[in-house]
């Protein structure tokens, strides 16, 4: 404001000067070489920072409720099957008995509805310590091999699972040659729950990222075996599970998608899955698990966002009230300048 | 282009050591082996047309195998003296033999810019550090993310530099042209032709006309002045403005300009070196003129590159060094690079960021090996091998090397250039900062220290020019024991005087003559009729003016005969000797012999001290005396005039051993001033002239506000105490008594100095609790004494005072106690007007000049020029302190932004088998170190925390900057905790709220960047203190250009993070994720900010806070007026212990021995907030 007529009185003696003399050399006056734009400046008042917090804090409230009764709306059920699975002659042994071919892999497992859940059930499997985020895992993969036919030998950053018998393998890299291969088969009272795996991956990937011009070939071929083989007449973007598996988690604990069982399940219903038991977990003491669960507008169940909400927003009232009660009980003049140093110093203590 | 090369090549061959030759079977002239002459006929030539020219250097007389021993050995001593160049005179035969004339100032060449450039540049460790990183992560093993990512931002940033030096090049290669291709009068085969200067060779003879530069380094051979002398000012190239003499050598004496022209002959010279004082040289002419006599030459017989001709119509000279071989060009060296007080602290904080990024590496490199050792290996479908090659050690902590590589932030470079130049601009733009009546800008000329002015705390200062206009006014004058002049009207209007001028009181008479006789002013009539005066020195000048309007006008001087009009009667005078001006003898005299009487008398005019000892024995100096006095009083220049008549004989006499003095070759001047000291005595004193300097507009009240602010004045002039003394009172520089006090350090024995600066040292350590303004004199004599045996007493006293007033120095003595503070760690200001101010300027971290009456010398040398004094408040106060306030923002922002990234990558590691996989994709990690993150805080150039109002009215809160307040390792560590704190709320809050089936990597990453993004945008807002249209457009446009830059890169198929965005913005956990990311993050910032601006309020906050109620800033201007008396005793009192300056408050160390020291210190500075993380971190405590 005071700005405002210092600038318009020196704008006046620009022209003032100007006139006469036309080379001058003052600088052109504008808001901005003059470092007069106009500016807000809000400052931290009391007022200000007690309503922001009281305002967070009670819009966080609400949201954290809704976001938490969601997450109680998901009804879950997580079943661990990976050393249940194992008979008990093995269990001293599972990696021997996973590793033999002799061994019948098949294991039956009971799970109750605790809750009505409503359809789509989504069917999930879990592993724990599972690092599909290790660098030399996650890097192994060729983007361009699988999207399109044209770039088949593109295997260099697969190794080391580039290429075997010396042609190069579609798809190639750990992620694929890893592939989860349990499976599982669900009857409901001995009647049979169809799950649907389709649409189990992401469009998008579907579309582009997986093409429908390439088939695998020479995979798990090699002397290891790694995981689940691929049918070699089904194109890759019809793969689902092989398109789940490949979009790589980001932490050591992950689910993915299986499947969806499309019927509602009522409370106490006892669902029976047969568990072809595959997929080594038992060399890294990794966990399976097993889980159906319904979905909310959040997602699954998550109720890290609701306690947080609720404990943020607990936490912004708390604050505000006892800025509050500061205010009250050490009322301060804001910009008093007798809380100036210097002028502190010379009033009070001279020393 | 093809000359650079050529001429680079020939220096190789002169640069062969010339011992190597020496060791040659000797010559029979023993010139030839030191003769870098590649081109063997000159020296033979020479030896057989001159009488051999090292009868100069007797001991080669003996056998030659002797004079080999003998040469080798003063070869050792003084190689330098021993290697000749033969210059022959005006035989355009012999001229190939040197380099031509062409100057060449440029640092490059086409050819060699892209490696001598990248060479400078990766001299510098950041870049060295860069480069490694951006070679390392070629190897795809251990890479991250694309190389591209650390080479795109290199190469840019390489290639703004490159840019950047290749334009300064440029402009060097155009003023080189300008200079090159300047026209001049030279001498080709007998005829004088006009050539371009870059054509002159070695031998040529050069004409030059009055006020020509000099465009070679000349011996002089002829003059338009019969006495064959010609005056020359050297500002240039020693900074000192007062003319010198040079007088043609004695072979060369009375030639006729014709002669000059075919004139033959050679001349011995040392090879090229920058010792401008020093030039010893012989020169022998061929027949027909004097043969058989050798003579000598010295400096005084040169005409240096660059210096101007004055005040003589004609000079010629032979060319004896040219283009880069003059004593200009072999003394221009480049100036040492400034490195500002932050930029040192920058660097010290990346040294410890780098030191913590090799602790992180080795640390987690360590146990990233072990993890895979033995977790890894069980992991089947990671397949590692057994056996892995050499190196595989190295894999791990190199991936990690890499991964923490953006710990360091590339961008901080070019921002901070980017930001620092708008600094520049800024003051180059300030319209309040023009000066109207010079019409002169301010400008800043080097670009890359605005933030130190925030951080000065000396200020040197000259005086005349700087404090006071350079505007010699006559203001009074005490004639025969009368004072004419007083308070209301100076002397000229004085009824009294003019009375006593019309009566033709002889003593008056008298007076006035002296006034207008005894100078060097030259009269010259402009077309007009109007006599103008030509004067070296303004006090003469305003001597002759006044004169002139007591009706005693100078008319005309030509040559010896000298007219002066008064009252309408032309008076003739004939100027029989000058005995002139030195600063050593501070007084001048002329002999002249009145043409109507055929008298001689001898007029003196000088300093108080230099005239009254001569005044004959019994004459009542007692009023003359009194009159200095109360003059100096009143800040006037005082001049004492006094006078003598000659008789015939006793002039005779004398002006036969003035002669023999004034030729004689060695110890010239103080033989000459022997000789004068015998004519100068028993003179009549007459009166004392007093002239007015006056002070410029708002000196005073500059000083009171950055004293006010902190910063201490130290005075440096060339004038005499008192004057200086009584203008430092004027302009509040020192208070008088009782609140002030000067202490005096002088002496006439070296003991009597050392005993009087032990008093004042003494002195000012018991005075130094009082509440009172101490100041120590010092004169020049006294200081070198001290400076050379005292120094560290000396030192402690500089740091004790705030104000000094050193009289009577030199050049080189203001730069020595430049020098002398800098070495205390002080950041220093140093501002001057004229060509012996240069020297200072460029010695102090920062140089001001002023762009005054004795030329740009200055203002061309300095860092910032400014058109008066008074800009200088606001260009520390305004532009310095904003400029630190927005550097120490941005650096650390910076750092801050990358460490944030860094450590969630870091904490990803850690659950991802610290295998050293990166969350985020080349792409987003690229963009968000240079585009995210750089342009919002890029507008920080325009925040103010305060305006410039409140900053004026209370300079005191200068103390943040110049302390380093906003920036040092404490402030840092505030940041770093901050940047892991967003790190572990970003990481911890993304991972949670995408666990299980939502985990997939590439949301996971664009959730934790976009949570990085949107914590940026609330920390770059709240940091910010104004906001104008275009930070809220950078802050909030970067904001959407995120989303719309990730949109954009979502749709296309081929990248990694094809459709994430997308599938993202759809979800409701994803802008929940977003908002409680911010609430943590910022929740807990801003409730700590707030707790202390309200209850731990800095100065700063309190005026902010002051700023929005205008209705207290108006009962603080009635405040401050109260409190005015009593602030500038505790801003002195803060100020006398200088080195408690802590930027952090310690309230550990207050029960501690070494705290009763630092305690009265940080009473008086407990304003400062306590920082929490304050503890070690003490920028003064070199002293302790």
């Amino acid at each position: 404001m005071n700005s405002k007529g210092a600038s318009t009185s020196g704008g006046d003696g620009t022209r003032d000067s100007s006139a006469p003399r036309r080379n001058s050399k003052k600088p052109k006056y504008s808001r901005f070489t003059q470092q007069e734009l106009p500016a807000c400046k809000p400052i931290l008042t009391p007022a200000w920072i007690i309503t922001a917090f009281a305002l967070v804090g009670l819009v966080f409230v609400p949201i954290g409720l809704a976001s938490l009764s969601a997450s109680e709306q998901v009804v879950e059920i997580v079943d661990r099957y990976d050393i249940d699975c194992i008979p008990e002659q093995f269990q001293n042994h599972q990696l021997a008995y996973m590793q033999s071919s002799q061994t019948n892999k098949t294991c039956t497992r009971n799970l109750i509805v605790p809750r009505k859940m409503n359809s789509p059930v989504y069917v999930y499997y879990q592993l724990d310590n599972f690092y599909q985020n290790h660098r030399r895992y996650v890097k192994s993969r060729s983007d361009k091999q699988l999207r399109s036919k044209a770039y088949e030998h593109v295997t260099d950053s697969c190794k080391p699972e580039d290429k075997a018998n010396g042609s190069a393998i579609v798809p190639c890299g750990l992620i694929a040659w890893s592939l989860f291969n349990d499976t599982y088969k669900f009857s409901l009272d001995s009647k049979v729950l169809e799950v649907n795996k389709k649409n189990i991956a992401w469009k998008s990937d579907q579309d582009h990222k997986f093409g429908s011009d390439v088939y695998p070939k020479n995979f798990q071929s090699g002397e290891l075996i790694g995981g689940a083989k691929l049918n070699a007449s089904i194109p890759l973007s019809e793969q689902e599970d092989l398109i789940v598996w490949m979009r790589t988690a980001a932490l050591p604990t992950f689910r993915k998608l299986y499947g969806k069982i499309e019927v509602d399940l009522e409370l106490n219903d006892k669902i029976t899955v047969v568990i072809q038991n595959n997929y080594n977990t038992y060399s890294f003491g990794g966990k399976k698990k097993l889980v159906l669960s319904t979905t909310t507008w959040i997602g699954g169940k998550n109720d890290f966002l609701g306690v947080a909400y609720l404990t943020v927003g607990g936490l912004c009232l708390f604050l505000s009230i006892c800025f509050v009660l500061l205010y009250v009980f050490k009322p301060r003049t804001l910009g008093d300048p007798s809380y100036l140093s210097w002028n502190r110093n010379a009033a009070g203590h001279p020393s | 282009m093809s000359y650079h090369i050529f001429q680079s090549a020939r220096a190789q061959i002169y640069s062969i050591p010339f011992y190597l030759t020496t060791l040659g079977p000797p010559l029979p002239s023993l010139s030839v082996p030191f003769s870098r002459n590649p081109r063997p006929h000159s020296p033979l030539r020479g030896s057989a047309r001159v009488r051999s020219p090292e009868t100069s250097h007797p001991a080669r007389r003996s056998s030659p195998a002797a004079a080999w021993r003998i040469c080798v050995i003063i070869e050792r001593n003084a190689s330098q003296s021993m290697m000749k160049r033969f210059v022959y005179i005006n035989d355009d035969s012999s001229q190939d033999s040197y380099c031509d004339n062409r100057i060449s100032n440029r640092k490059y060449t086409l050819l060699n810019f892209l490696p001598k450039n990248l060479w400078e540049q990766f001299s510098r460790f950041m870049n060295q550090y860069f480069l490694l990183i951006a070679c390392l992560q070629l190897w795809s093993l251990i890479t991250p993310v694309n190389p591209a990512s650390t080479w795109g931002p290199l190469i840019f940033i390489f290639a703004v530099s490159a840019t950047k030096e290749a334009w300064d090049d440029y402009n060097r290669y155009l003023s080189d042209k300008q200079a090159n291709e300047k026209e001049v009068w030279v001498v080709k085969e007998g005829i004088r032709k006009h050539i371009q200067a870059q054509d002159i060779r070695i031998g040529n003879i050069v004409w030059l006309r009055e006020n020509d530069e000099v465009p070679c380094d000349l011996v002089l051979i002829g003059t338009s002045e019969p006495q064959g002398i010609c005056y020359v000012e050297t500002a240039a190239l020693d900074g000192e403005t007062d003319l010198k003499t040079r007088v043609i050598p004695s072979a060369c004496i009375g030639l006729a300009p014709e002669q000059l022209h075919k004139i033959k002959g050679v001349i011995e010279c040392p090879n090229p070196d920058k010792d401008i004082r020093r030039f010893d040289g012989n020169m022998r002419l061929f027949p027909p003129f004097i043969d058989n006599d050798l003579c000598p030459l010295t400096i005084n017989n040169t005409l240096l590159q660059s210096c101007y001709l004055r005040n003589t119509e004609w000079a010629c000279g032979v060319a004896v060094y040219t283009g880069n071989e003059t004593k200009l060009g072999m003394s221009r060296g480049v100036p040492e690079p400034k490195l500002t007080a932050v930029d040192a602290m920058i660097d010290k904080l990346t040294g410890a960021i780098f030191l913590f990024q090799i602790v992180v590496v080795i640390v987690l490199g360590f146990s990233g090996n072990i993890w895979k050792d033995t977790e890894a290996r069980k992991q089947w479908y990671v397949k590692y091998p057994d056996e892995g090659p050499w190196y595989e050690l190295l894999v791990i902590p190199l991936r990690f090397e890499l991964l923490c590589s953006i710990m360091i932030p590339i961008s901080i470079k070019v921002s901070l250039d980017l930001v620092k130049s708008l600094y520049a601009k800024f003051i180059d733009w300030d319209e309040e900062m023009y000066d109207h009546d010079t019409d002169t800008p301010s400008h800043a000329a080097n670009t890359a220290i605005s933030e130190d002015l925030g951080q000065v705390e000396y200020i040197l200062t000259d005086k005349t020019g700087t404090l006071t206009e350079n505007r010699m006014i006559f203001r009074r004058c005490c004639i025969g024991g009368i004072f004419y002049g007083n308070e209301n009207g100076d002397a000229l209007k004085d009824a009294e005087l003019l009375n006593a001028v019309a009566k033709n009181v002889p003593d008056v008479i008298r007076f006035l003559t002296i006034m207008t006789i005894c100078n060097t002013v030259i009269p010259v009539r402009s077309n007009s009729g109007a006599i103008m005066y030509k004067a070296q020195s303004q006090d003469e000048d305003a001597l002759v003016n006044a004169a002139a309007c007591l009706h005693m006008v100078l008319i005309s001087k030509n040559g010896n005969t000298l007219e002066v009009n008064f009252n309408g009667s032309v008076i003739q005078y004939e100027i029989l000797d000058i005995l002139e001006f030195t600063s050593d003898r501070k007084r001048m005299s002329v002999v002249v012999r009145d043409c109507q009487n055929e008298k001689i008398l001898l007029l003196s005019k000088g300093a108080d001290e230099a005239i009254f000892p001569c005044a004959y024995a019994g004459q009542q100096i007692r009023t003359s005396v009194d009159a200095v006095e109360q003059y100096a009083q009143l800040g006037l220049r005082t001049l004492c005039l006094g006078w003598r008549e000659l008789k015939d004989d006793e002039y005779e006499e004398w002006s036969h051993l003035f002669k023999e003095a004034s030729t004689a070759l060695f110890d010239r001047e103080w033989k000459l001033a022997e000789v004068c000291q015998r004519l100068e005595h028993d003179l009549e004193i007459l009166g004392v002239t007093a002239i007015e300097d006056r002070l410029q507009d708002g000196v005073p009240e500059t000083i009171e506000t950055l004293r006010k602010s902190g910063i201490n004045f130290w005075m440096l002039t060339g004038d005499k105490q008192n004057t200086a003394i009584q203008i430092a009172l004027l302009c509040n520089f020192i208070s008088s008594e009782p609140k002030g006090q000067l202490l005096f350090i002088n002496g006439k024995t070296e003991d009597e100095v050392v005993r009087s600066l032990e008093r004042v040292l003494l002195t000012m350590r018991i005075t130094s609790s009082e509440p009172k303004d101490l100041a120590f004199v010092v004169d020049g004599w006294a200081l070198e004494v001290i400076l050379k045996q005292y120094r560290e007493a000396f030192t402690e006293l500089a740091i004790l005072s705030r104000t000094a007033i050193c009289c009577r120095v030199t050049p080189s003595q203001k730069a020595q106690l430049v020098e002398l503070l800098k070495s205390c760690d002080y950041r220093t200001l140093a501002i001057g007007d004229g060509g012996n101010d240069v020297r200072m300027i460029q010695q102090a971290h920062i140089g001001v000049g002023i762009s005054g009456r004795e030329g740009l010398q200055a203002a061309r040398a300095a860092d910032y020029s400014i058109g008066k004094f008074r800009f200088l408040k606001r260009l520390i106060l305004v532009h310095g302190r904003y400029s630190y306030n927005r550097t120490a923002f941005l650096s650390q922002y910076s750092f801050y932004k990358s460490l944030v990234i860094c450590f969630i990558q870091i904490l990803f590691s850690l659950f991802s088998g610290v295998s050293g996989t990166s969350l985020f994709n080349s792409v987003s990690l690229m963009a968000y170190n240079v585009f995210y993150t750089s342009t919002p805080v890029l507008t920080s150039v325009l925040d103010k925390d305060l305006t410039e109002k409140t900053v004026m009215q209370h300079p005191q809160i200068l103390f943040y900057c110049q302390a380093g307040r906003l920036l040092n390792p404490s402030t840092f560590a505030g940041w770093f905790g901050r940047s892991l704190y967003h790190a572990l709320v970003v990481f911890f809050i993304s991972v949670h709220a995408y666990a299980g089936e939502k985990c997939e990597m590439e949301e996971l990453s664009m959730v934790a960047l976009s949570g990085c993004i949107w914590l940026q945008a609330f920390v770059v807002t709240l940091e910010m203190n104004s906001f104008t249209i275009l930070q809220h457009l950078a802050i909030w446009g970067n904001f959407v250009a995120f989303y719309v830059i990730n949109c954009i890169v979502s749709t296309i198929p081929s990248a990694g993070m094809y459709a994430i965005m997308f599938r993202l913005c759809k979800q409701p956990s994803y802008w929940i994720t977003m908002v409680l990311i911010v609430a943590v993050g910022m929740g807990p910032v801003l409730a700590i900010k707030y707790f202390r601006y309200t209850y731990r309020s800095s100065a700063i906050n309190i005026l902010q806070q002051a700023e929005r109620s205008r209705g207290i800033i108006l009962s603080m201007g009635t405040l401050e007026s109260q409190l005015k008396s009593v602030e500038k005793d505790v801003a002195s009192l803060s100020i006398t212990q200088p080195k408690n300056r802590n930027p952090v408050y310690e309230p550990l160390l207050s029960d501690s021995p070494t705290a009763t020291r630092r305690s009265i210190g940080s009473s008086t500075f407990d304003f400062f907030q306590p920082s929490r993380l304050s503890a070690s971190y003490s920028r003064n405590c070199k002293n302790n």
